[in-house]
């Protein structure tokens, strides 16, 4: 730790990319430990952001290589280093750049070595190591692994009482568990502890791609099925140059956008139920379903499942599916703004709403966090903004803060963006490009590594591939939102009575199984 | 309070009837029960068994798809050069034994059977069901909750979702069954008093779904327990869902005209 020095003012060591690039893996440069935590430090500091950290495995066992994928958002660049730790020990810069912490864990979980200094360096996943003989924690293969079971953070003293929750709910919803220390109703410290939906996809995509390759994106977080299988696409399609057509791209963000719309007004209601306001609860619940039909009218299913595929879209609109879809918008755009605006205009619900699960900015900034829960602290944080790929680069969509931090300040975002969704998609399906609606599908080149950022409705989806000398997938990184997020749920119920964490947690609403894979 | 008033006005009574009624349109792209023209199979092809990503078509002589495998992706309609496998509409798909959910060329599809009496005096008008989620990506989850918004009311059929496996009559399992969720599973399972049911929703519930032969996952939850009704897709459509409850509990009666649109999807 010592040993890092001053931060280096520049970056022109690392190599730059854009979203939706690939770029040589030789053209990485290979920086010393010291330099590539350096480069992290220096570019924190510069406002750069970490999108990506990962390990991977080494044909030589004691090595483990770690890449690096900054964020430069006033650029709308990216840049990329890589280092080799040799030994099962680094010193940890968690103390340094928050923002890291989940990185470091997943790290010494996957390959076996530990970020020294690491305040909380304990497993993510509840998984073996990636690098049979090397646990990070010293358990041997005979040890039994229990998911949930670790060490969590206590309070002592009169009074102290500690309540656990999970891994199942009380709702449809997905396990993980809730660890709160409480002092009366009031919540010193909430730790959570997921891993429960772990089901191995980031290791099965290696080898890849194959018939499964796209299955496993649709489903890295079903509500986000277009969201990730975009991000998987356009990893694809940079690792192979692949030409796309425009009108392809125009549907892939009116499918994002329908996403989005579907799941944030599913979320108002949802919030609005968890405050006992029961007009907009059952209001959105049935316009959510609106908007996934919308989505069922262009791919037949719901979710969006079979839309996207390398190359474009699966499926074509003609007519008739035009204007019908442009018809339904505008009467779920009604429906919408009758539904959300008792929300504003109920005191009962803004007295709920306001000032709870307060996330201060500092605080988003230092974490990392991404999407609505960023944008509700005033972070201006927004791939399509940032890094815009596809239609986004020649649509615009303005990027919607608020200051609060809190439950209001997350919903009203979500507000502003369902209006600029629907926007966007009139706007879009009123023109959308001639042509083909998919392009040539050509196989990933060997030796490339490609980043793809699509702002998915939670935030910040991040794929990163890697291929071998035969253009197969030799590791596949996955950054769901959620990833970020989770810690700042964690932060927002500090002080807050513990009979609002649904509402909190609903105000962020993120992934377990986009976060566990 | 009067813009309440006025909204409820806007947003008018939106439950469907069905079963009472035949259930909204689905979209034309809908993909429901697929079926297989076998005589239209070039000799010796295999190509649809090859594209399939879970493995659910066998093809020894005639193709036959496992719906508890299925994805109800288009990856074998694609690659079929004849057009010998097509999706219908046909949003019915629950049964009660695994080996129902195979389709085969030439056999009659076999829904499910509903309770016998005495589950159905236990059960037919009051179903009280624990979920558990465990490996999967949540979107069996999400149409599981549609049923519980205005449009469909699950409520009226006196089916409800429970805080405590204690009160509940049976499980409804969604996902893969990860190893991280085995052991929540069996002690959820083990705290709902007898008798009890289990429905498992989606292909991960059922077989594994796109985790299948994942060292993480258990390829469903049939390892684990006994399961009374099986519900396939990739999320299945809450119309299918709520058809096999319905089903299971006696609701919807033999002979009512409920036949689906078995249009073939575009």
């Amino acid at each position: 730790m010592s040993s890092l020095g001053t931060p280096a003012s520049s970056d022109s060591h690392l190599a730059t990319v854009a979203n939706g690039r690939a770029i040589d893996r030789a053209a990485v440069p290979e920086l010393s430990l010291e330099e590539f935590q350096q480069a992290i430090l220096a570019a924190v500091g510069r406002d750069q952001r970490v999108v990506a950290l990962f390990g991977m495995l080494d044909p030589d066992p004691a090595i483990v290589p770690l890449y690096l994928v900054l964020a430069d958002d006033q650029q709308s660049s990216l840049r990329l280093a890589r280092t080799r730790v040799r030994g099962d020990r680094y010193p940890s810069l968690t103390p340094r750049c928050p923002q890291l912490h989940l990185f470091e864990r997943e790290i010494a979980e996957q390959f076996g070595i530990r970020a020294e200094g690491h305040p909380w360096l304990k497993p993510v996943r509840y998984h073996r190591s990636y690098r049979p003989g090397h646990d990070a924690w010293g358990r041997s293969e005979s040890q039994p692994l229990i998911a949930g079971v670790t060490d969590y953070f206590r309070v002592e003293g009169t009074d102290v009482h500690e309540v656990a929750v999970g891994p199942v709910h009380a709702g449809v919803i997905e396990p993980g568990h809730f660890r709160f220390q409480c002092h009366g109703e009031d919540v010193f410290h909430l730790e959570i502890s997921l891993g429960y939906q772990h089901r191995g996809v980031e290791r099965a995509l290696i080898g890849g791609p194959n018939p499964r390759s796209i299955h496993y994106a649709e489903t890295l977080a079903g509500d986000t099925t277009v969201g990730h299988a975009t991000a998987y696409c356009q990893v694809f399609e940079a690792l192979g140059r692949c030409q796309k057509t425009p009108r392809s791209q125009t549907l892939r963000g009116i499918a994002l956008e329908l996403e989005r719309l579907a799941n944030h007004v599913g979320d108002l209601g949802a919030l609005a139920g968890d405050v006992g306001f029961l007009p907009t609860a059952s209001f959105c619940g049935r316009i959510r379903g609106d908007f996934l039909n919308m989505t069922a009218t262009l791919c037949g299913s719901r979710f969006g499942r079979g839309m996207i595929r390398p190359g474009g879209v699966a499926f074509d609109v003609d007519a008739p599916i035009l204007d019908d879809l442009l018809e339904r918008l505008d009467a779920s755009e009604k429906d919408c703004k009758s539904a959300v605006d008792l929300l504003w205009d109920s005191p009962s619900v803004m007295s709920r709403f306001e000032d709870v699960g307060r996330l201060p900015l500092a605080a988003a900034q230092d974490l990392g966090l991404v999407g609505p829960a960023a944008r509700a602290c005033g972070l201006q944080r927004d791939a399509r903004h940032d890094h815009p790929s596809g239609i986004f680069r020649f649509a615009h969509i303005p990027v919607s803060t608020c200051d609060g931090g809190d439950v209001f300040a997350r919903a009203y975002v979500r507000w502003l963006e369902i209006r600029h969704s629907i926007d966007f998609v009139r706007e879009q399906l009123g023109a959308l490009p001639s042509g083909a609606v998919r392009g040539d599908v050509k196989p990933p080149c060997p030796d490339q590594l490609a980043v793809s950022l699509i702002e998915g409705w939670r935030g910040e989806i991040c794929h990163v591939a890697l291929t071998d000398a035969n253009g197969r997938f030799e590791r596949y990184k996955v950054v769901d939102p959620s990833f970020h997020n989770w810690t700042g749920l964690a932060y927002a119920l500090r002080n807050q009575q513990i009979s609002d964490f649904p509402l909190c947690n609903k105000s962020f609403n993120l992934s377990y199984c986009g976060h566990d894979l | 309070m009067f813009n309440a008033l006025l909204a409820r006005l806007h947003q008018g009574h939106r439950t469907i009837e069905y079963p009472d009624a035949p259930p909204p349109p689905l979209p034309e792209r809908f993909r429901g029960r697929p079926t297989i023209d076998a005589s239209k199979c070039p000799d010796g092809c295999a190509l649809c068994a090859e594209a399939c990503p879970t493995q659910a078509i066998e093809n020894s002589d005639k193709p036959r798809i496992d719906l508890g495998r299925c994805l109800f992706c288009s990856d074998c309609v694609n690659a079929c050069p004849a057009g010998a496998i097509r999706y219908t509409r046909d949003y019915r798909l629950a049964v009660r034994q695994r080996a129902d959910l195979v389709v085969h060329p030439d056999r009659e599809i076999k829904l499910a059977a509903a309770f016998d009496e005495k589950l159905k005096r236990l059960f037919g008008r009051s179903l009280k069901l624990r979920q558990v989620s465990a490996g999967g990506c949540n979107g069996c989850e999400s149409d599981v909750n549609v049923l519980g918004t205005v449009g469909w009311d699950l409520g009226r059929f006196g089916i409800q979702f429970v805080a405590s496996p204690r009160h509940a009559d049976g499980l409804l399992i969604t996902g893969a069954i990860s190893q991280n969720m085995r052991l929540a599973l069996m002690k959820t399972y083990d705290a709902v008093p007898s008798p009890k049911i289990v429905i498992a929703v989606g292909a991960c519930a059922i077989s594994g779904g796109p985790y299948a032969g994942h060292p993480e996952v258990q390829n469903g939850a049939e390892a684990a327990v006994p399961i009374d009704l099986y519900v396939p897709g990739c999320p299945p459509h809450p119309l299918t869902i709520l058809d096999g409850l319905l089903r299971l509990l006696g609701r919807i009666e033999q002979g009512r005209n409920l036949t689906p649109d078995l249009a073939i999807a575009e």
